[in-house]
């Protein structure tokens, strides 16, 4: 058999694994997967929205604040999933399972493809979900067919990347406690310095220019506007080259991280 | 050359000159070893001296920084991949996949070592049956005792039937009665031919396994050999006399020139290499007018080996 066969093999054999570990995880995963993030939708929908929505001014077409919101929370969504991962990867790393297969012949990338696909999966179904919900309490986007075909890309591009980033997170973390705390700056902190919840160029100077500058602003701007049919412009552009750049580094660091393994 | 061509070798593992430092801490102070085939080799020193670091070097885990290595006749650094195909490591801590049941550990091994699904499930119930793991089967590790992980981790690595196996530290940790079955199964794999390299800070575990031995301190092998090389490697193999006068003791000394005497305890120690042989010879030589108030045999045993060779340092750090 050649090494591609090899590889393929490995990689479903991992995915398989993983497939398992979250299907014995279920309650948890769809507790930080879908209930946190339908509950962000909720409480900045009804407790929050109506003050903000007064405040969006222009920003939100005159649509209500719930049709500006869903942007955000489903990128929140996909930045949700990163915890599970990065501490997925590191009890692998710290339970001794890296270097097991490190001492086999299975291909090098086997593991970390396992991880990343179904972590990949994960946020695509939870975004699926946390979309559904939306629709039930009153989302209503003017999307086309091609729109929804964009988002649907944009959000798995955004999903690879950050699944990357987990993973090469969970490679270098020490301990459980450190993997979940090292991704709450992504699930949590950058989603609110960029436009998931309000636009950037209502916030204060400082935090203005990388509000606007950042990932997850280019992220939710682009699925923004195609979810209102409004035109993109370049955003999803910008969108995609970003993931592009964040997958491609955290791929090179998470391989390196591997190779290394713990020492 | 040929060693590297030919894969079926005598010797399992060569290596030489083996060198690893973290910074400015020497792991590894230029390490030689020759384990052969079939042989079950132990690496015998305290926490710290090294030993876990030569297994996780010979398991291609990490790189040496100086050094040449073959492994079953493979070069470590240029065919470290034939290297993995052959060998099976089972770490201090048992790495099992704790959402996984037992069974579904082995059988995921079984797939990364792409057996065909038949071959895959009578291996695993195989190794369920001989480990006593059969009743746990289709429970998580969660739930397993400390002896029954170790267990299923070495089941884990003997999926593949490799030819060499690193045990690092088997039996850290457990109770004697999970130490005996251990040990019971260790002996059960050198009997189909196996290869073993175990690390150990048990002398006695040393002693009951290891064909041979090597002592290392401070990332060093301080002394090698078969456990009875070893114990006789001490000049503490001997017997003691011990005399009512001093008058006695010099006439005993004299008889017997290559002892060394304490004239403060009137005693006699004479190097005993030969057992119960030399003794009659001893008596023989002493002749019946010299007055032996006591004898005694002292036979070392690997820890006085172990703390003569690694000097005083190793003796404060155990007590």
């Amino acid at each position: 058999m050649s090494a591609l066969t090899f590889a393929a093999r490995d990689s479903a054999t991992m995915l398989r694994r993983e497939i398992k570990h979250s299907i014995r995880l279920l309650r948890l995963l769809i507790v930080s997967a879908i209930v946190v993030p339908v509950a962000m939708l909720l409480l900045f929908d009804y407790v929050l929205g109506g003050a903000i929505g007064q405040g969006l001014g222009a920003a939100a077409r005159g649509a209500p604040y719930i049709d500006y919101l869903v942007a955000g929370i489903l990128v929140m969504t996909v930045a949700g999933g990163c915890g599970p991962t990065a501490i997925n990867v590191t009890m692998d790393m710290t339970g001794g399972f890296v270097d097991r297969i490190r001492t086999m012949a299975v291909t090098r990338g086997a593991l970390l493809a396992g991880h990343v696909g179904v972590s990949v999966l994960r946020m695509l179904v939870a975004t699926i979900a946390v979309t559904g919900v939306a629709l039930l309490i009153g989302f209503r986007p003017k999307a086309s067919v091609g729109d929804w075909f964009a988002v649907l890309g944009i959000i798995a591009a955004f999903a690879f990347a950050l699944a990357w980033l987990s993973a090469a997170v969970g490679l270098v973390t020490k301990s459980v406690a450190g993997a979940n705390g090292s991704t709450l700056p992504l699930s949590f902190l950058l989603p609110f310095l960029s436009s998931t919840f309000v636009p950037a160029g209502s916030m204060p100077a400082g935090v203005r220019w990388f509000a606007a500058n950042q990932p997850f602003t280019a992220v939710v701007d682009s699925l923004r506007a195609l979810l209102s049919g409004a035109p993109a412009g370049n955003t999803p552009h910008v969108a995609l080259a970003w993931c592009a750049a964040i997958a491609l580094v955290s791929y090179l660091w998470a391989q390196a991280s591997f190779r290394r393994g713990t020492r | 050359m040929n060693a590297q061509t030919d894969h079926t070798p005598r010797t399992a593992v060569s290596v030489s000159g083996l060198r690893k430092a973290y910074g400015t801490k020497v792991v590894l102070d230029g390490v030689d070893l020759s384990i052969a085939q079939g042989e079950v080799f132990a690496l015998l020193g305290p926490n710290g001296a090294g030993k876990t670091t030569i297994v996780r070097i010979l398991s291609t885990l990490i790189p040496a920084d100086a050094g040449i290595a073959t492994v079953m006749g493979y070069d470590l650094r240029r065919e470290a991949g034939a290297v993995r195909g052959v060998i099976g490591v089972t770490g201090q801590f048992s790495a099992v996949d704790d959402l996984l049941t037992g069974e579904e550990n082995l059988l995921l091994m079984g797939r990364l070592l792409h057996l065909p699904s038949k071959e895959r499930r009578a291996r695993s119930s195989e190794l369920l049956e001989r480990f006593e793991l059969v009743d746990a089967a289709r429970q998580t590790p969660a739930g397993y005792s400390g002896g029954m992980k170790r267990r299923l981790d070495l089941a884990m690595t003997l999926m593949g039937r490799p030819r060499l196996i690193f045990l690092d530290e088997p039996t850290t940790g457990l109770d004697p009665r999970s130490r005996q079955t251990m040990w019971q199964i260790i002996r059960e794999l050198v009997r189909e031919g196996v290869t073993i390299l175990l690390t150990t800070q048990y002398l006695e575990e040393a002693d009951q396994l290891a064909d041979r031995i090597a002592m290392l301190d401070q990332g060093r092998i301080v002394a090698e050999g078969t456990p009875a090389e070893l114990k006789r490697l001490l000049p503490g193999a001997h017997i003691r006399l011990l005399f009512a006068d001093a008058a006695s003791l010099d006439k005993a000394a004299r008889a017997l020139s290559e002892s060394t005497r304490d004239d403060e305890e009137l005693v006699l120690r004479v190097p005993n290499e030969r057992g119960i042989g030399s003794l009659r010879d001893l008596l023989a030589r002493l002749g019946d007018d010299v007055a032996v108030e006591d004898l005694s045999i002292h036979t070392p045993d690997l820890e006085d080996v172990f703390f003569a060779v690694t000097g005083n340092a190793a003796k404060e750090k155990e007590s």
